[in-house]
């Protein structure tokens, strides 16, 4: 079945400069391994492809059930000349969430 | 001045707007032996130094004086240090005001230790050929609008200021966790070589750089992520022991919710590589590292590890980059996205014909498009907020965006409503380069005192 990241992990971002980092850390230990398989880079940078030209990259942070998604040239050139609403991107942890996922056991 | 085995270090503020309150609740409450106030964020140092090229007095966090007000009775009554950053772009001239502050409030003649050497404006100046850490490109076109260049300093100059044994260490530029694994450094005699408790002091100052955010502050979510009493919420502490044990706690009977959950966020928050978060202290590794609940409201931190501190500084470089300007207006009802839509070309298209240019430009249909992209899959509202904006060389061409989006009203498609007066700020960009140590001299001044 499908899955919301949502369903299975919460998430924050960060910036730096023009990039962004976006956690995602499990509820449960079980769905470590299950999020490392289908929340693949090339996913994240296919829900953000109207936000970010990225490259976006994947840490494992295996130990606190979780990952780290760092994507770059996501925030229209960086706070201080961003031209948008949320110059930090802070929201941007919501297009995470809303990722689908197919063959959920 | 005895040495003691464990210190509490409190977070007053985690940006210059933080909320006061909570910082006062965990001096009174607290038991804490030090209280940290970050309240500089990329651009402010920068934008600090035009107040003190207006005014040479100015130049620091301009809440420095009400911050203080509300706890430096409590402070000083309990002996409770602060250590701040708001010196900003005028550590003395911070560490001054915050003596009137003092006798003010009839605590007498309060000596603060000031630390000196993170601006490096004259320094970067004349190296044209550094390169910029987004793009490689060399600073050189920069150093014409240069506005201030300031290093990211460690906790070692700032220990050795508390060393100075003043009430207070007024910093300008430290990097945030710096500033709280300064009195363990400064407490506990920890040296440079010893990088697990390095790694767990910085770990820590990472927690509480952001003070409610690690205690449920920017979390909460209905029915998923539950937290009590938020309009109450508690600031953080964290336990530190001369042996590099660590626990995070809160303010007690605060509202919030500090726990392993909280805690994992706010460690990864503004986070690239998990093995290797550069301070200038040491380069973390997260990977390791385990959380624990000891107790409600308490977290355990152990296992962040370390490699020693690069040989260089972090420095931001601002400058001047033009203005931003920026209108709004209201859609309702009937067809409200495409009289939208419509008035976005009208407005760019007048802008085309009175022969303005902009560096970038923006169309927002707050409601709809503004956070996360145009996407045509989504829903149209009932009703959206059109906003342009744009950055431009001259002020006439930003403030024209506002102007233009506001004769939306009589010029534009039907039925709009609610346009705001034209908005211009002017932009101080930020962007950064490597300097080595060397070359960054720091010096402590006490001011006060005998």
């Amino acid at each position: 079945m499908n899955v919301r990241v949502f369903d299975l992990a919460h998430s924050r971002t960060g910036d730096k400069g023009n990039t962004s980092n976006i956690s995602v850390i499990c509820y449960q230990e079980k769905d470590w391994e299950f999020l490392k398989r289908e929340l693949t880079e090339e996913r994240v940078a296919e829900a953000f492809r109207l936000i970010a030209k990225g490259p976006v990259k994947r840490h494992e942070i295996r130990n606190l059930k979780a990952f780290n998604f760092v994507i770059e040239n996501a925030l229209g050139g960086g706070v201080t000349i961003s031209l948008a609403q949320d110059i930090h991107g802070k929201s941007l942890c919501n297009v995470m969430l809303a990722i689908e996922l197919p063959n959920y056991a | 001045m005895t040495k003691r085995d464990t210190i509490r270090i409190g977070s007053g503020a985690g940006t210059s707007d933080d909320r006061m309150v909570p910082a006062l609740e965990l001096a009174a409450r607290g038991g804490i032996d030090y209280l940290v106030f970050e309240c500089l964020a990329e651009r402010t140092v920068a934008r600090e130094n035009q107040s003190r090229v207006k005014d040479p007095e100015k130049g620091y966090t301009p809440s420095l004086h009400e911050r203080l007000r509300m706890v430096l009775p409590t402070c000083m009554k309990k002996g409770i240090r602060i250590v701040s950053n708001m010196g900003a772009a005028n550590p003395i001239g911070g560490a001054r005001a915050a003596r009137q502050e003092a006798r003010d409030l009839g605590l007498g003649d309060m000596p603060v230790a000031v630390v000196l050497g993170d601006d490096v404006t004259e320094i970067v100046r004349g190296m044209p050929h550094l390169k910029l850490m987004e793009n490689g490109e060399p600073l050189e076109s920069l150093i014409p609008k240069l506005a201030s260049a300031n290093a990211y300093l460690g906790a070692d100059v700032v220990s050795a200021a508390l060393d100075k044994g003043t009430p207070m260490v007024m910093t300008g530029r430290v990097a945030d966790p710096s500033l709280f694994l300064a009195p363990m450094i400064h407490e506990f005699g920890w040296s440079y070589d010893d990088y697990a408790k390095l790694a767990q002091g910085t770990a820590a100052g990472h927690l509480l750089e952001c003070t409610a955010s690690v205690t449920g502050g920017c979390f909460g979510w209905p029915g998923v992520k539950e937290v009590q009493d938020l309009a109450r919420n508690g600031y953080p502490f964290a336990d530190a022991k001369a042996d590099g044990a660590i626990a995070i706690g809160k303010t007690p009977g605060s509202g919030g919710r500090l726990d392993v959950m909280t805690c994992t966020e706010q460690l990864i928050y503004e986070m690239h590589d998990p093995k290797a978060y550069i301070t200038p202290d040491c380069v973390l590794d997260i990977t390791e590292l385990e959380f624990t609940q000891e107790a409600p409201d308490r977290v355990r931190v152990e296992r962040a590890r370390a490699r020693p501190r690069t040989d260089t500084y972090k420095v931001t470089v601002g400058y001047a980059e033009g203005y931003i300007g920026e209108g709004e207006i209201s859609y309702g009802g009937i067809d409200a996205v495409a009289r939208a839509r419509w008035a976005a070309e009208i407005v760019q298209e007048r802008l085309r014909l009175r022969g303005f240019t902009y560096e970038d430009f923006r169309v927002d249909l707050i409601g709809m498009t503004s956070l996360h992209g145009d996407d045509s899959r989504r829903p149209e509202p009932y009703e959206v907020r059109l906003r342009l904006a744009g950055r431009a060389r001259e002020r006439k061409a930003a403030h024209a965006i506002g102007f233009e989006t506001r004769a939306m009203h009589m010029h534009g498609p039907g039925g709009s409503g609610g346009a705001c007066e034209p908005r211009v700020k002017d932009v101080l960009a930020v962007k950064s380069v490597l300097l080595p140590r060397h070359l960054v001299k720091t010096e402590i001044v006490v001011e006060g005192g005998r």
